[in-house]
């Protein structure tokens, strides 16, 4: 996991729950169909409220946001187990979110997906940067540092995730320990 | 020292003597239910992981329950319901609550027939947290995961019970396990019993202001003590749903002969022949906190737009005018729920828009067998003005695509019983809905304000 990330952030504030990040109605978009993959992107975050965030995480019109690190406060994902979220925020570009904590299923579902990259900061970062400023995320040195300024941010270890966020997901992860093979699960090999 | 029962469930599903929060586990699973919303994305990452030609774990381990997506003309919902189908068939799943008669055939909603009259077939069932109950799915001292974050429902029968996303969901569905962090757990001993008119929605809406929407992110939630005596099984199943509003990854209640029977019967009546196992928790278990609560002094409680944990006491309510009132959802849309908001009702009518959307067909039913007065629930609810659909299913709780029944498709207030009130929850994203009792809501439906539903027995 050597991965920097060098671009603009967008900046969301607590509690922001899976309807606001992929409103219901998109449900029926099924994820692994791609061109209902590129679909879901153009709706992540559409169901922010616009009076709250008039500057949208993605234009109208667009399939690609130009932010590619979301910025959160506290309990990010909360509600539905819907794997769409992730999914839309990957499907538009993004690359991680560094929030102050997340929901658990949300949580989950980036680590099992490997959609993006879901780090937590030391600060709550939400009320340090701006939608637009332009930041470079450091996976491997767990720092986020905004470009042109000296300040850095550190970021918490991942933890027992880590492993399967390296791997780029839950399958790849229980190949690489050999838990699965192509086909069927080796059901006597211990974790 | 000893362990929690959900400490418990996850070391003996693992083949392990012990185990201690934080432990990750690789815990063999006995259900996996998936629904139309979920379903179709995670077979295709099965395929894609597994190969085509690739076979569920167990023909009857998979518990697929269309309920969403259903009474709808969107497209791509009814392609997906079809693909649920499919792979029934496919793969011999026993237990397919197909909508319509299960025999294979393609099944479609007729818009011109309208929302109110039934549309499904024979094999048709629900919202699936409900259908697992009733149908035996849910048994104490096992594990169920679901394509749905109120898959923790089923904590209520003493189950470990978590919702997922669609590739953990594969994961289960090819190898039959899945990896799992040991939980802390938080307990919540109940004493006495809920006062007339409070109802165990205005429990855990009580907790969840107490301990915050996030109060329990990462843990597991074990309600016990003599209060649960007081506690129906579908009211506990109404706790346990709301488990995850409060960030819990699973919610579970102590097991007793209230519970035995219920899973009894209804594996009796569906045939389901399953040996389960009753576990409790250890005198000595360590529990990250403990709370007590006397249900005695539990108020009809209300979650104020727009989160959960937004708590506030019905009482203190009366200047929220409301536009709509909509009782339904696996939450509040089971046969206690529609008993209470009728008894609630009398013989009043609502003096707002009113909708009722049973959770399941087997609700539908009852309603209609079930005596008030010189007539039925379901006629008085009529009756008084409440628009009831026979087409159970999740409905407008999750808002769904614009043709939904019920759906808060404009800039109003709502009053509901369904579990979450974030903005665009039900539908339009400037609405504003407020979380309450079949009671209250019932209350509500009449004053055409937030009301007390102690002012209305």
């Amino acid at each position: 996991m050597s991965e920097i990330i060098l671009g603009k952030v967008y900046v969301v504030k607590d509690d922001i729950d899976t309807d606001q990040i992929i409103p219901a109605e998109h449900l029926s978009l099924v994820p692994t169909i791609a061109s209902e993959y590129r679909e879901l992107g153009s709706h992540a975050l559409c169901g922010l409220p616009v009076s709250e965030y008039p500057q949208r995480f993605v234009e109208a019109t667009q399939h690609d946001s130009e932010y590619v690190i979301i910025i959160a406060g506290r309990n990010f994902g909360c509600g539905s187990s819907r794997e769409h979220a992730p999914i839309a925020l990957g499907a538009a570009g993004a690359r991680a979110i560094v929030a102050e904590s997340y929901a658990r299923i949300f949580f989950r579902n980036c680590v099992a997906t490997g959609a993006v990259y879901p780090m937590e900061g030391e600060y709550r970062l939400c009320d340090h940067f701006e939608t637009g400023d332009v930041v470079q995320l450091n996976i491997a040195s767990g720092e986020l540092r905004a470009v042109g300024s000296s300040a850095a941010y550190p970021l918490r270890p991942l933890g027992d995730v880590q492993e399967i966020v390296d791997s780029g997901g839950l399958f790849n992860y229980a190949r690489s320990r050999g838990l699965i093979s192509k086909e069927r699960l080796c059901h006597d090999r211990a974790i | 020292m000893g362990m929690t029962l959900t400490e418990k469930i996850l070391a003996r599903k693992s083949r392990k003597k012990c185990v201690i929060p934080g432990d990750t586990v690789l815990a063999d699973v006995d259900v996996l239910m998936t629904h139309d919303v979920c379903g179709p994305g995670t077979i295709g990452i099965m395929k894609k992981e597994f190969g085509d030609d690739a076979r569920v774990w167990r023909s009857d381990g998979v518990v697929v329950i269309p309920d969403h997506y259903i009474f709808t003309a969107d497209a791509k919902s009814n392609r997906n319901v079809d693909s649920l189908r499919s792979f029934a068939r496919e793969q011999d799943l026993r237990y397919f609550y197909d909508v319509g008669n299960g025999n294979g055939d393609q099944w479609r909603y007729n818009t011109a027939a309208g929302p109110l009259k039934a549309q499904f077939g024979c094999s048709y069932a629900g919202v699936c947290h409900v259908v697992l109950a009733e149908k035996g799915h849910t048994r104490p001292g096992e594990i169920l995961i679901g394509t749905d974050s109120h898959t923790c429902t089923a904590g209520a029968f003493g189950q470990f019970a978590t919702g997922v996303g669609n590739t953990d969901a594969a994961f289960v569905m090819g190898t039959g396990k899945i990896l799992l962090r040991v939980p802390r757990t938080l307990l919540f001993h109940l004493e006495g019993a809920l006062p007339p008119g409070v109802m165990a929605k205005d429990l855990i809406l009580h907790i969840i202001g107490e301990i915050g929407f996030d109060g329990a992110t990462y843990q597991a939630m074990e309600f016990c003590g003599p209060g649960l005596s007081c506690l129906s099984m579908e009211e506990r199943m109404t706790i346990a749903n709301m488990g995850v509003e409060a960030g819990g990854k699973n919610a579970i209640f102590a097991v007793d002969d209230v519970t035995c029977e219920y899973v009894d019967r209804q594996m009796r009546e569906h045939g389901v022949d399953v040996n389960y196992d009753v576990l409790e928790s250890d005198s000595d278990a360590g529990y990250a906190h403990k709370f007590h609560i006397s249900l005695d002094t539990i108020e009809p409680t209300v979650a104020l737009h727009p989160n959960p944990g937004n708590r506030s006491l019905a009482r203190e309510c009366g200047d929220i005018a409301i536009d709509r009132a909509y009782i339904g959802s696996c939450t509040g849309g089971k046969l206690e729920d529609f008993l209470a908001f009728a008894h609630t009702l009398g013989d009043r009518q609502a003096s707002v828009e009113t909708f009722g959307v049973p959770a399941t067909v087997d609700v539908v039913r009852k309603l209609k067998e079930t005596p008030l007065g010189n007539t039925t629930v379901w006629d008085r609810l009529c009756d008084a003005g409440v628009i009831m659909t026979e087409n159970a299913g999740c409905a407008a709780c999750l808002g769904g695509p614009t043709d939904t029944f019920g759906r808060v498709n404009r800039e109003l207030t709502c009053i509901s019983t369904t579990n979450r009130n974030f903005p665009g929850r039900m539908g339009h994203a400037d609405a504003r809905i407020h979380l309450a009792s079949p009671r209250t809501v019932a209350a509500s439906a009449i004053a055409g304000h937030i009301a007390d539903p102690r002012d209305y027995m």
